[in-house]
């Protein structure tokens, strides 16, 4: 294992080894190893407090008080579970936020023209609905070409028809540009629709990994899958009881 | 979708609500209701705005009234005719008693305009240095807390003291005065800023010029101009003051001067003037308000 891991080492865009974050004496990370390969989507999944979160935040550069070592290249985009919009400040200028040089809003016109938004380029972000403001979000996300892109359940707050939407749309963004993607989820089958690998966090460390091979878009009632969800949760605890399920 | 629950919060529905389904709501419907209801709105605001004008009115006439009817006599209580008869003397009959009403205007305009400038600009300063930094808060924070507790009028005499009875402990006044309300305002406009907007610029890797620009300026803005208005209001109120106790120009003298001569027409007319600047100045931020505030207030329009 630690030799496959040492070999992944050498191509692995993200690579996290024995990662541990405390609050006050509460270990919520407890020795994380993880990689993530190029062009990787890697879903993790977990109860909550099993710091999948905290996992996202100390690789965004967002919580400082980790220790161990990992390695992120440096061009990474986050989108969250709250779009995380200036109000203030337009669509489009939302988008090119950060962007410096003179095509700044061509490239924010061309990120919002992919996720479906052209024709809200000048509307407030109170003007959106959900889904669109966590289009916007991804936009942002997807506007500087990153390498690695972090999401933190950014479907998390939408309707189930929106979510779905949401997944074709980030396989679409996904096949066009080819970002590794680090997706932290509570939702099995959003995991098992997007990922290559379903990663799950329990106690502080990765209890369990699920590959998924499947070619995208999945079929949600695939075999394989519904074989693949009923080990998940298990290894998540939740038909220990009701078995007969 | 987007439409139909833009249309909903219009209607003032739920968004979610279960009575309101995609097949419910014809295109066609929030539409129409939509473009009835604005103009609607817009009639009802124009005839309250109407209505609130009657009752200043009724007492305007009243108070010509008093003067018709002898009820007051006009040296005690000098009626609107009067005051505008007086005014317009001023300006067109100087006299050596009082001078020109423009004239004093000026004095008084540059002293609050030159005072104001100072006091925003030290709030301003203060209030990016202490809301932005631990160190800042740590520094400046209790100092103007102090000053805030110090009664600012009690200062006229120290003022007189060390800079004399010219315009300029006027003008310090005037600074002293704008410049707490707004301080505070912006101070706890730019700490009160939704932490989470620090994170994503962070994550955006914006530098401290674009984290200003876009996230701290913008988010203390709406308090901000709250601590504006209330710092035009002190700046006023403190020029009034400084302007009457040992001023040689300016509408405050003019006042002192038509106490000695008991002409309280001449005090009216400074009354009214100093009421007039106060309604420009709280108009113009009103404008700045509904230019700065766009994003909330275009969505209330809608």
């Amino acid at each position: 294992m630690t030799a496959l891991a040492e070999a992944n080492a050498g191509t692995a865009l993200v690579s996290v080894r024995n990662l541990s974050r405390e609050f006050n004496g509460r270990r919520v990370l407890n020795g994380v190893d993880l990689t993530v390969a190029p062009g990787q989507i890697v879903a993790l999944i977990g109860r909550s407090g099993s710091g999948k979160s905290t996992l996202l935040r100390v690789l965004a550069g967002l919580d400082h008080g980790a220790t161990g070592e990992f390695d992120v290249p440096s061009r990474a985009g986050v989108a969250f579970q709250d779009a995380r919009l200036l109000l203030w400040r337009r669509v489009r200028d939302n988008v090119a936020l950060g962007l410096r040089g003179e095509s700044r809003h061509e490239i924010a016109e061309a990120a919002l023209a992919e996720v479906g938004l052209s024709d809200h380029l000048r509307a407030w972000p109170l003007t959106l609905s959900g889904g669109e403001a966590q289009r916007v979000s991804l936009a942002r996300a997807l506007v500087r070409e990153p390498e690695l892109l972090l999401l933190d359940e950014p479907f998390g707050a939408l309707d189930a028809l929106t979510r779905l939407a949401m997944h074709d749309l980030v396989l679409a963004l996904w096949q066009r540009h080819r970002p590794a993607i680090l997706l932290v989820t509570h939702d099995v089958d959003e995991a098992l629709a997007l990922a290559d690998r379903v990663v799950l966090l329990a106690d502080g460390r990765i209890a369990y990994e699920e590959r998924v091979a499947l070619p995208r878009p999945r079929e949600r009632e695939h075999p394989d899958l519904a074989q693949k969800r009923i080990r998940l949760l298990n290894e998540l605890g939740v038909y220990q009881k009701g078995a007969s399920l | 979708m987007s439409a139909i629950e833009r249309a909903a919060q219009t209607l003032g529905l739920p968004r979610d609500g279960p009575s309101v389904s995609e097949e419910d709501v014809t295109p066609v419907a929030p539409a129409a209701t939509v473009g009835i209801v604005a103009p609607a709105r817009r009639r009802r605001m124009s005839l309250s705005r109407g209505r609130r004008l009657i009752s200043p009115l009724v007492l305007l006439g009243i108070w010509q009234l008093t003067n018709a009817f002898k009820l007051i006599s006009p040296e005690k209580l000098p009626p609107p005719s009067m005051v505008v008869t007086t005014a317009s003397n001023l300006i067109f009959h100087p006299t050596p008693a009082f001078g020109s009403l423009q004239g004093a205007m000026a004095v008084s305009v540059q002293r609050f305009a030159l005072g104001f400038a100072l006091g925003a600009g030290v709030a301003l300063l203060l209030a990016l240095v202490a809301g932005l930094s631990r160190l800042g808060e740590a520094t400046v924070d209790p100092l103007v807390q102090m000053i805030r507790t110090l009664p600012l009028f009690g200062l006229i005499p120290v003022f007189i003291v060390w800079f004399g009875i010219g315009s300029l402990p006027k003008i310090l006044l005037v600074a002293l005065g704008a410049s707490v309300p707004l301080y505070l305002n912006t101070y706890s406009g730019i700490r009160s800023i939704d932490g989470r907007l620090f994170e994503l610029s962070h994550v955006l890797k914006l530098n401290r010029r674009e984290r200003l620009i876009n996230v701290v300026i913008p988010g203390a803005l709406p308090q901000a101009l709250v601590g504006l208005r209330q710092s035009l209001g002190a700046a006023w109120l403190s020029l009034v003051v400084a302007e009457q106790i040992n001023a040689n120009a300016g509408l405050g003298f003019m006042i002192n001067q038509a106490a000695t001569f008991l002409r309280n027409d001449v005090i009216f007319v400074a009354l009214t003037v100093y009421t007039l600047l106060g309604l420009l100045t709280d108009w113009i931020v009103r404008l700045l308000e509904r230019r700065a505030l766009a994003w909330r207030t275009d969505l209330v329009a809608q």
